[in-house]
């Protein structure tokens, strides 16, 4: 037991005045078993895109936060996101990763849900419970559910604000990335199966990561020394070609307070495109098209070339590789990474066969790139659980004070804050907003008298 | 009867033939002569490793992600899997610097020679890997190879099904080769 107790964390363990983290966020079980109730028990978590769930009736397992919830289409085409967990004994009511199906059952009891959650059958429900129970009131526990342009996120807090509030200033971004490649917003297709795997460090260090650490290029030197992008060149981007040779601004993008981030490039003019698929003509023309398509459609504002972020607490996106990467809590010193990734359902076989070969050999655990990353990860969370090393706080210092806000382009405004090239501006906003989330004690207990949590909601 | 037992007698040699050529195979990928194994595969190769999913009886048939449309652990060529070569080679993929101690195990091979000249050949495998201190993992599942032979007669590898008993990858990465 160390001397500080109780916890607090803005200005102490977050003590972001002198730049500083303490190692225990990250490794403590106490503050890890506060997190899911105060962060993932309270945010907006994404749980999956729409078309993995394209027809009535169709689900897929998904999680919030350590737990399996079904995200589903009812026979209505409605959403929906249950908890995937019998109201009886609390077992897992569905053990199919995905699937069409208009009920439930659960294999101990055969308590029997519908797909819109009602609890439609309890065997013995006369001569066991004399008619005495009521049904309605036993249905599946149900999250709130927002789709955004197709990505999808569930929420468990009724006083947490609605989607488009919380998601704040990082609307711009994350638009940019839901924007197909020729700007327009149309649909797009998740390819088949979610990559899932586990790293043995806590989930924080992916989010904090991808939030904004284009510090960490050292990691990537292997790769960059190979032929990783589908344009046939050394480096691991299908744009480094394009982005080397274009005058531009690297920047962090910092929401406050929601604490998202983005990454991208804000060139300093309009550039006409740059071959990149010079092999394949079928490819070269779609995104030349998309390119041009773009450039008419959003006029200046086609100068950002977002890269991703990390939309809090535990979802980042990335666009080129068009991926959706959840960073799953399992435990203070275990994650479960699910990554999906998606293409533009209306662009030819040929383009999606290429995208589909470029992501897995980018991201994921047979991914070139990310490989390095979860070296970098669990090495640090080792790094984080010595008795002398936690004595010593991390370093979050870079680039502190150096922020700029509308800067350089007045449209990229808001809350937002941007500072060239390196910066560790992103990970503060992103800590802000995880201490004040951690300084809030919770307030849900039990539920008396049993409801379905939407209709406590209600 | 003495037609079966030379048939019998060919399928023998063609096992063991096969089965010599696996144990070169994990001799030069544990003693990380990964060039060396480069040249066992056909340049056409097909390396492919799907994803496993849970699903519900009727349905076994869809337990893998489908070759071609679906997201893989693996699905790659020998150009691609140079690259994974020459990536570990750099001593700068951090991922594989140090580099891990692996041992590959393979058994219940079965062969069957096809009429087009190629060779099928099952087995199931048993990866073990080592790393850094204690970092440990053990892969273990299906492999279904065709094999052919090269103008000299050698074996080559021209498509390798990789069948991984893993839903929730239990490894944090994929760095070895199957």
């Amino acid at each position: 037991m160390r001397i500080e107790s109780p916890r607090r964390y803005t200005g102490d363990l977050v003590n972001l005045g002198q730049g500083l983290i303490s190692r225990d966020i990250f490794t403590a079980p106490d503050i890890y078993d506060d997190e899911l109730e105060r962060v993932f028990a309270r945010s907006w978590l994404f749980v999956g895109h729409e078309s993995q769930v394209p027809n009535n009736e169709d689900y897929i397992l998904s999680r919030t936060g350590e737990e399996s919830v079904i995200f589903n289409r009812d026979r209505n085409g409605k959403l929906h996101v249950f908890l995937n967990n019998c109201r009886h004994r609390g077992m897992r009511v569905c053990r199919y990763d995905k699937g069409n199906s208009r009920k439930f059952m659960c294999p101990f009891h055969a308590w029997t849900y519908s797909d819109q959650g009602e609890l439609i059958a309890v065997p013995k429900l006369d001569t066991g419970y004399h008619n005495e129970l009521d049904r309605s009131k036993w249905g599946l526990i149900e999250a709130r559910v927002y789709s955004y342009r197709g990505y999808v996120f569930a929420c468990w807090d009724a006083e947490t604000p609605d989607f488009e509030t919380y998601l704040g200033d990082l609307r711009f971004y994350f638009d940019d990335y839901c924007e197909l490649p020729d700007g327009s917003y149309g649909e797009w297709e998740a390819f088949g199966g979610i990559l899932k795997w586990q790293m043995p460090c806590n989930w924080k260090f992916g989010a904090e990561n991808f939030a904004g650490d284009f510090y960490h290029n050292p990691s990537h030197a292997s790769v960059d020394q190979v032929i990783l992008s589908p344009a046939g060149t050394k480096g691991r981007h299908t744009y480094d070609g394009v982005t080397k040779q274009r005058d531009a601004w690297k920047l962090n993008i910092a929401v406050t307070p929601q604490g998202h981030t983005s990454r991208g490039q804000l060139f300093k003019d309009d550039y006409d495109y740059m071959p990149t698929y010079r092999e394949m003509a079928v490819v070269e023309n779609y995104f030349r098209d998309c390119y041009a398509k773009r450039q008419a459609k959003l006029g200046e504002k086609a100068r950002w070339f977002g890269h991703g972020g990390t939309i809090f607490p535990n979802v980042s996106y990335s666009n080129g590789v068009q991926s959706m990467g959840t960073w799953h809590p399992s435990g203070p010193h275990q994650t479960e990474t699910w990554r999906i990734f998606l293409a533009p359902k209306a662009a030819p076989d040929e383009v999606k066969a290429v995208l589909r070969h470029y992501v897995i050999r980018y991201q994921g655990p047979a991914g070139l790139t990310e490989q390095d990353d979860m070296e970098n990860w669990g090495s640090s969370h080792q790094g984080a659980r010595g008795t002398i090393a936690r004595r010593h706080d991390f370093h979050y210092g870079m680039g502190q004070g150096h922020e700029q806000e509308g800067w350089p382009a007045d449209w990229l405004g808001g809350e937002v804050h941007a500072t060239e090239d390196v910066s560790e501006q992103n990970q503060r906003a992103y800590f802000t907003r995880w201490a004040a989330d951690m300084d809030r004690p919770p307030t849900a207990d039990r539920i008396h008298p049993p409801t379905n949590a939407a209709e406590a909601a209600e | 009867m003495q037609a079966d037992r030379e048939q019998l007698l060919d399928q023998l040699l063609l096992g063991y033939e096969v089965e010599q050529f696996y144990g070169r195979e994990a001799e030069l990928l544990d003693s990380r002569q990964f060039d060396a194994w480069l040249d066992l595969l056909a340049d056409d190769i097909r390396y492919w490793m799907p994803l496993a999913t849970n699903q519900e009886a009727g349905n076994w048939d869809r337990e893998h992600s489908r070759e071609g449309q679906d997201l893989n652990w693996f699905d790659e060529g020998k150009f691609e899997l140079e690259q994974r070569v020459k990536q570990i080679q750099t001593g700068l993929h951090w991922a594989e610097e140090p580099v891990s101690r692996t041992t590959h195990m393979f058994s219940n091979l079965q062969v069957e020679p096809r009429d087009d000249g190629h060779i099928e050949a099952a087995t199931r495998f048993l990866v073990y890997r080592n790393r850094t201190n204690v970092e440990t993992d053990f892969y273990v599942g299906k492999r279904r190879d065709h094999l052919r032979r090269d103008q000299g007669g050698a074996l080559k590898i021209s498509r390798r099904e990789i069948l991984l008993d893993q839903h929730v990858l239990l490894a944090k990465n994929l760095t070895t080769f199957f």
